[in-house]
């Protein structure tokens, strides 16, 4: 599994003119290379570390400095496209004063965090917490990592550190006119305790952070080097296909395994928990006799739900017992004695991730030693979670984490793993199980379904004099074993109870209603249901009183310059006022979530038949600051797409208790002809605020959409997806 | 017995004529550049180029492609020098990374036959799902592939 670096770049060079021509568009091949590729790939094809030997040149658990001037940044988090595998080595390399050129970036081990206290401190990733969370210890690091460095080289020299500088990689002695690299420096400088750590930058002196930065994995996934999970291959590696009941929490009854045990490579059926594994000598085979064999379920109390029956369960649970999340002022009776009430009921469907990668793990469990292979938001708690269901103790499992084929909060539970083990154990083999797409929408953890009503009182002047909100929704703790059991989770309010508009009386509140439908994190969360409802409403307001939405915003924020801030740039760069034609319309939402505000507007045309199309989509942004502001750009183009395909398309339906759709047939997503363009632009507010990046593109997309529809037609969507509303002209 | 090759090398495989060549390529013969999406030839994750054609290799079973002449991701270019590649590098097209390399293969088959397509032809000639929603990124990156191109 080593020496992955040479066949990703160098090795292949060597047939370059064997290959050339064969392909039918190889003719194209032009004989330029960028010249990073012509060098040692800066991340390796299979991310994960090589469990870390000691090694001389280790200054701290996050910096190896090799021989030959390479420095290798430890990356205690998952790349699932965010771009953080990039954006932290940053942090790292800014305080180093290091090359950037010379700087290569590994996944960090789960495994020594914990044989070494939590080394690498928390490894999840999930809630756009990477930079936020990890930038103050990251810059930390580097400058410890510095100042020793410096120090050895003072020692050396026997000169006083003060007249040494660390500068690109090496330290230097003005004075007598010497200099020392890194590399040589690096056994000595991990040797060397400081006093106390060093000050960190402040922005200002930043060279690196903020300047737009390729991804440093970028060349491994242009030529399908780039190992995922799925990629996994090892030697007596049997493949698995698996089936759960698909009525969640039912019980698998019987199975024939006679009936396929004929078939090619078929090796044998594992029954797991409310599900059955067919392995085989190649995946292929044993998906293909899964589907032939005969499996009866349980289904159980649930059997008999759909999702019109939900539908009603939440709009009902708006009338039940409520927990207050937020209580300003009387807003009863603001809204009683206003010149005019405004109410409205929003709904949204459950949604599925659906990462192009469907969930998959390779196991292999041993008497002494667990290895798992695939691509995880939670390494360490997959490396625990492994050791609890094997009984070996957690320095004794090695989680090989992989690129993620996406994650947007499903590869956080770590579902696939417990199967894969299941299989592995009961085998006694390297097991890769592997779901199918279809295995991958049906058994998700979703985006919660939610229902939401909301009732304003607009004064005489048309600003809102109070509004009281009352969301009922799944709760997400609960459904994960979770659950505080105090009827709020700040999930379920995150954009309602902490909204920034300066409305005197507010009442929000909520009810937490599961069914037996797993609900979890959906890129956003919480934000991604609420911003569609409170902004969605906004615009309703504003219609209601008479008054342009950016406006009316406008008056309801003049208490936060940062929105403003926002909102000015997007009426600038988005042509806000600025005439369109017939059948088409502009919406505007902004929205916090993630300590990141993000302003976006929607142009939406729509032909007399219904057929929207959503023609262009601008962005603003406001993160306070950015450590590579290409990573914000790529997030916040991907964050409109994801919003937009469910805004547009996104539902998952239940009928007896099962999920309908399984495939992208029936579970559309936005593709090249839907996607509208999109600009983004940053309002950075700097001060101390460094807002999460990968999930604030995503709420503002959905409001937006609808009110530029309502701005075309007249026509307001309270309920999602947009397919399913009657946009024809009367 | 089927006989293919695969950016240029030879092979016969012992397989059943019906397996998709998705899965032949994946684990028969071990390039593991092309994706498994969806199974159905809705996202396209797993498009080669069999005769320099883009196909949905999940939907092609190996029997029906006998002496074919099959380029993968891997194949496509040494060096990941082909025009496209470049485009995609220089516009820092991927991020989770996973689609990209049916992207690129759908992108380099379209590219030859439209050495200057419009927005529009993008659009309607490109359907591959991306998740992560490069799709801005991927239109830059085709047009600046046509520029490059020698004609």
């Amino acid at each position: 599994m080593d020496g992955s670096r040479e066949i990703a770049g160098l090795a292949l060079s060597r047939r370059r003119f064997i290959v050339t021509g064969l392909s039918a568009a190889g003719g194209l091949a032009v004989g330029v290379l960028l010249p990073r590729l012509a060098q040692a790939l800066p991340i390796a094809a299979e991310p994960w570390g090589k469990e870390m030997p000691s090694a001389p040149g280790e200054v701290s658990a996050w910096i190896l400095i090799e021989p030959d001037e390479s420095v290798v940044i430890r990356f205690a988090r998952s790349e699932m496209g965010q771009g953080s595998f990039t954006a932290l080595p940053m942090i790292v390399a800014e305080e180093l004063e290091c090359d950037w050129s010379k700087v290569k970036a590994e996944y960090a081990s789960a495994n020594r965090t914990v044989r070494e206290g939590g080394v690498y401190r928390r490894m999840s990733t999930g809630g756009s917490r990477a930079v936020r969370e990890s930038r103050e210890y990251l810059q930390q690091a580097g400058a410890s990592a510095r100042v020793r460095l410096v120090a050895a080289a003072a020692r050396r020299w026997n000169v006083p550190q003060s007249e040494c500088e660390a500068r690109n990689g090496t330290v230097v002695h003005a004075a007598s006119n010497r200099t020392l690299s890194y590399g040589t420096l690096a056994p000595e400088a991990a040797k060397i305790a400081l006093d106390r750590e060093p000050t960190i930058k402040t922005p200002e002196q930043f060279k690196l952070i903020g300047k737009p930065t390729a991804r440093l994995d970028t060349p491994l996934k242009i030529n399908g080097s780039a190992k995922f999970g799925i990629d996994t291959r090892l030697p007596d590696m049997l493949y698995a296909a698996v089936a759960a009941c698909p009525v969640f929490g039912g019980k698998l009854k019987s199975y024939d395994a006679a009936a396929i045990k004929s078939r090619r490579g078929i090796h044998s059926v594992v029954p797991l928990e409310g599900a059955v594994a067919v392995v085989a000598d190649r995946f292929w085979r044993a998906k293909e006799a899964l589907l032939a064999m005969p499996i009866e379920w349980d289904a159980g109390a649930a059997g008999g739900t759909d999702s019109a029956q939900f539908r009603k369960v939440y709009r009902e649970a708006l009338d039940g017992p409520a927990q207050t999340a937020r209580s300003d002022g009387d807003a009863a009776k603001a809204i009683a004695s206003a010149a005019k009430q405004v109410e409205a009921l929003y709904e949204v469907p459950h949604l599925a991730h659906a990462p192009m990668e469907p969930l998959n793990c390779t196991a292999h469990v041993q008497s002494d030693r667990v290895d798992i292979w695939m691509g995880t938001q939670d390494a360490e708690g997959a490396l625990r979670r492994a050791a609890t269901m094997t009984g070996l103790k957690p320095e004794q499992v090695f989680v090989h984490n992989a690129f993620l084929g996406g994650g947007f909060g499903r590869r956080s539970a770590n579902d696939e793993m417990l199967q894969a083990i299941a299989v592995s154990k009961a085998v006694g083999k390297p097991v890769k199980l592997v779901w199918t797409r279809e295995e991958d929408i049906r058994h998700d953890r979703y985006r919660p379904q939610a229902a939401v009503r909301l009732k304003a009182g607009l004064g005489a002047d048309g600003m809102p004099t109070g509004w009281e909100i009352r969301t009922a929704v799944g709760s997400i703790l609960r459904s994960l074993g979770m659950s505080r059991g105090d009827g709020i989770e700040p999930m379920a309010v995150e954009g309602l109870a902490n909204n920034p508009y300066g409305i005197a009386s507010q009442h929000i509140d909520c009810v937490l209603k599961n069914t037996h439908v797993p609900v979890m994190f959906w890129r956003s969360v919480g934000s991604s249901i609420n911003a569609f409802v409170m902004e969605g409403f906004v615009d309703e307001l504003a219609h209601a009183a008479g008054k342009d939405p950016l406006e009316f915003r406008r008056a309801l924020l003049s208490h936060r310059p940062d929105f403003l801030h926002v909102l000015e740039t997007l009426a600038a760069k988005g042509d806000w006022g600025k005439p369109l034609a017939s059948g088409k319309g502009r919406g505007l939402a902004i929205h916090e979530s993630f300590g990141t505000i993000v302003g976006e507007i929607a142009e939406v045309a729509v032909t007399p038949k219904g057929e929207v199309k959503v023609e262009r989509v601008v962005v603003a942004v406001d993160s306070g600051h950015v450590v590579n502001p290409r990573t914000v750009e790529m997030q916040m183009e991907g964050g409109v797409i994801y919003g937009l395909t469910a805004a547009l398309y996104g539902e998952i339906t239940i009928k007896e208790g099962r999920v309908e759709q399984g495939n992208f047939d029936e579970y559309q997503i936005v593709r090249l002809g839907d996607a509208p363009k999109i600009e983004v632009h940053l309002a950075l507010t700097g001060g101390g605020k460094w807002g999460g990046i990968g999930e604030p593109g995503t709420p503002p997309v959905a409001p937006a959409v609808c009110s530029a529809i309502f701005a075309a037609t007249g026509k307001r969507i309270r309920s999602l997806p947009i397919k399913n509303q009657d946009l024809r002209s009367a | 017995m089927v006989s293919i090759t695969v950016n240029g090398k030879p092979h016969r495989l012992d397989v059943e004529p019906e397996m998709p060549l998705l899965w032949v390529l994946r684990d028969e013969i071990g390039l593991t550049g092309t994706k498994f999406g969806c199974g159905i030839a809705q996202c396209g994750a797993c498009t080669v180029h069999v005769n320099g054609e883009a196909m949905r290799s999940c939907s092609v079973p190996v029997g029906t492609i006998e002496g074919a002449s099959i380029t993968t991701i891997e194949g496509l270019s040494p060096d990941s020098a082909h025009a496209v590649q470049q485009a995609w590098l220089a516009e820092d097209v991927p991020q989770c990374g996973y689609c990209q390399s049916g992207q690129i293969m759908a992108a380099a088959a379209f590219l030859a036959t439209n050495p200057n397509p419009s927005d529009a032809d993008i659009d309607a000639g490109i359907t591959n799902i991306c998740r992560c929603g490069t799709y801005e990124r991927i239109r830059r990156a085709i047009h600046r592939a046509a520029a490059s191109m020698p004609r």
